[in-house]
């Protein structure tokens, strides 16, 4: 009986062997790219807001700390967004007639809260607390980027579980001293590891397999 | 002969098929080649699809409903509500008045964390408009708010501190109060902090400890 195939082409199928491993490796690599994208995360999409609400203006521009506006953010889960009276604090004087408040004045007259669109959204299944976070010196920054230089606010970070693990297992990386919290331009020093760990110990923070129990965040 | 298939029934080849496919899935354990497979496609092809899990049927803080008319989950209190451990009964604490007239007493002793306290909450929420010496030169007054008094005039440095208390919690004229965005014991830290302002604005030599002078009159 005469060979169908020539010789040659067992190499061609031992190639092909090895293609499919490739192929398959290749395939799976693309799926976590796509997982890790901005398309999936949602990260540094901006949101349309119903006021044009600028950080950089009154953060970088008039100075006024996070916690003027986000004020539950030291003693609870919740960040807090700014009721419409805080708005009015400086909005009754400050562009008063401005189209851009409108918005804004509307809310105040029929009571109608203003619906701001979520930037961050993590899925219910997980627990989040900021006041943990930032009371052990983790600064907004650090989750949440330059703030202070968003015209409209964006979400910096991939939120992703291994986002929040590769803080988890080595904290000292990212920590800072309390009093530096809300500061945007804190820079870490040359030696942040030996800080860092003076730091961990200094506040107390659980060890790692705590941190990267389970259920500590899935609770 | 032998693999002649007649009408109806099956083929040895066929059988033995069918036999090492159930078997892969029932037979002793070592043997069950196929369950750990098929598990798995079962698996991929059943997960991802329902994201009830991340959207859970409860509502975030602040979430919109469609429910109540207003459009929010979070329910005003009803009038007279009282939550448990808000019962304002300590008038002095949340009112700053001892019958009519202003306290110029504070209702807790001030230490040196109380004004460390005060000084952080001052600068965040006072010191947009009042400047952070309080000479009432702020960002916000820069930027044509209407210009509040100075702390350092002889009214306000003579003003018990219950006055200032009743500011922060009711507003005055043009200053917008801040009841919902301090808690009472901060807006008394406060104005121990105002306190420690004003008496900085008319320090004399006198008042440093006689062993910091001489560092002053270099
Ligand atoms: C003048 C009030 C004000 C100040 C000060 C302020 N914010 Fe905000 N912040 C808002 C409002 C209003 C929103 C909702 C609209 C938006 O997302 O832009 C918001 C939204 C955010 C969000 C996104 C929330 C979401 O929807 O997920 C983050 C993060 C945030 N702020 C961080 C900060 C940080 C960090 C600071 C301090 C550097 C700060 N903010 C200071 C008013 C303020
Ligand atoms: C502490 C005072 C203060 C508060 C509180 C405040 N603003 Fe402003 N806002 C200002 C000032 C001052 C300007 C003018 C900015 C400038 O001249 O650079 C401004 C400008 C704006 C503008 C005009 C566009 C821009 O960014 O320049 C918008 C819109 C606005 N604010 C929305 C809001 C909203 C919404 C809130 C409530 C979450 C709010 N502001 C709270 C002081 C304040
Ligand atoms: C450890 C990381 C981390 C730090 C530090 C952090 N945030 Fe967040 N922030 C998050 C995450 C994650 C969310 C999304 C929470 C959710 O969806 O439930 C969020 C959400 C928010 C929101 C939206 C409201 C909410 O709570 O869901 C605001 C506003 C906000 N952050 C402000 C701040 C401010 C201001 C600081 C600094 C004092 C800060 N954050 C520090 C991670 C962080
Ligand atoms: C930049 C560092 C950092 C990031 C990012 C971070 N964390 Fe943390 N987290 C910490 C530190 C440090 C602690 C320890 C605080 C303590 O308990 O002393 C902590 C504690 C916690 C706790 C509380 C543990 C307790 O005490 O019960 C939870 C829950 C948590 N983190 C969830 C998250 C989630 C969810 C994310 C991601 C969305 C996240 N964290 C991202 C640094 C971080
Ligand atoms: C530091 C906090 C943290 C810890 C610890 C943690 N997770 Fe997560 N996990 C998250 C966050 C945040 C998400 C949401 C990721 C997203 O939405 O992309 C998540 C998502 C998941 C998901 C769902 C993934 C998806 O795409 O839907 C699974 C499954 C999961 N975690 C399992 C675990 C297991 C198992 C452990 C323990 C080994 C663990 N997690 C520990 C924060 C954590
Ligand atoms: C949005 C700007 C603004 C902020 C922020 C602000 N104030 Fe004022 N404040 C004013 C203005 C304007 C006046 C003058 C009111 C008038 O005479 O109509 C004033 C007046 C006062 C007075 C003097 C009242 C009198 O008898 O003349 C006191 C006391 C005072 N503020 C305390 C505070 C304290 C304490 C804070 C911080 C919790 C604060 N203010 C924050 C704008 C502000």
């Amino acid at each position: 009986m005469p060979q169908i195939f020539h010789r040659s082409t067992n190499t061609l199928s031992k190639l092909s062997i090895f293609g499919a491993v490739f192929i398959l490796v290749v395939f799976v690599w693309v799926l976590m790219q796509i997982n890790r994208s901005e398309y999936v995360t949602q990260a540094n999409v901006v949101r349309v807001q119903p006021v044009q609400f600028s950080h950089e203006h009154h953060v970088n521009g008039l100075g006024i700390d996070c916690r003027y506006c986000h004020t539950t953010v030291e003693e609870s889960s919740f960040a807090g967004i700014p009721p419409t009276k805080t708005c009015m604090n400086c909005h009754s004087q400050i562009w008063a007639n401005s189209p851009y408040l409108e918005p804004v004045r509307e809310s105040w007259r029929t009571g109608r809260a203003i619906q701001w669109t979520r930037v961050h959204n993590l899925a219910d299944f997980v627990y989040f607390n900021h006041s943990i976070h930032v009371n052990k010196g983790i600064g907004c920054v650090t989750c949440h980027g330059r703030v202070d230089q968003m015209p409209l606010t964006w979400q910096q970070k991939s939120l992703q579980m291994e986002w929040c693990l590769e803080c988890h297992r080595q904290p000292e990386r990212f920590i800072r001293p309390r009093e530096y919290v809300f500061s945007m331009d804190w820079q870490p020093p040359a030696d942040q590891i030996a800080l860092g760990q003076k730091l961990v110990r200094e506040y107390n923070i659980p060890d790692v397999a705590f941190l990267t129990s389970c259920s500590t965040c899935h609770r | 002969m032998r693999n002649q298939k007649l009408k109806g029934q099956k083929s040895k080849i066929e059988i033995r098929f069918w036999k090492k496919i159930l078997y892969g899935f029932s037979g002793p354990l070592k043997n069950r080649w196929l369950f750990t497979p098929f598990l798995l496609l079962f698996t991929f092809l059943t997960v991802g699809c329902r994201q009830d899990m991340a959207e859970q049927p409860r509502y975030d803080p602040l979430e919109a409903s469609t429910f109540f008319a207003d459009g929010q989950s979070a329910r005003p209190l009803p009038p007279g509500t009282v939550a448990r451990g808000y019962l304002r009964e300590d008038t002095e604490l949340y009112t700053g008045k001892s019958g009519k007239d202003f306290t110029n007493t504070f209702p807790f002793p001030v230490t040196r964390t109380v004004l460390e306290r005060g000084q952080e909450r001052y600068n965040i929420f006072c010191s947009p408009c009042h400047d952070r010496t309080g000479s009432g030169n702020g960002m916000i007054v820069r930027r044509g708010y209407t210009p509040p008094p100075s702390f350092h005039q002889d009214r306000l440095r003579e003003a018990p501190v219950g006055y200032f208390f009743d500011v922060i919690t009711n507003g005055f004229g043009a200053m917008p109060d801040y009841a919902a965005q301090i808690p009472p014991r901060d807006r008394w830290a406060i104005v121990a902090y105002i306190r420690a302002l004003q008496l900085s604005q008319h320090a004399t030599l006198e008042d440093v400890p006689a062993e910091e002078r001489a560092k002053l009159s270099r």
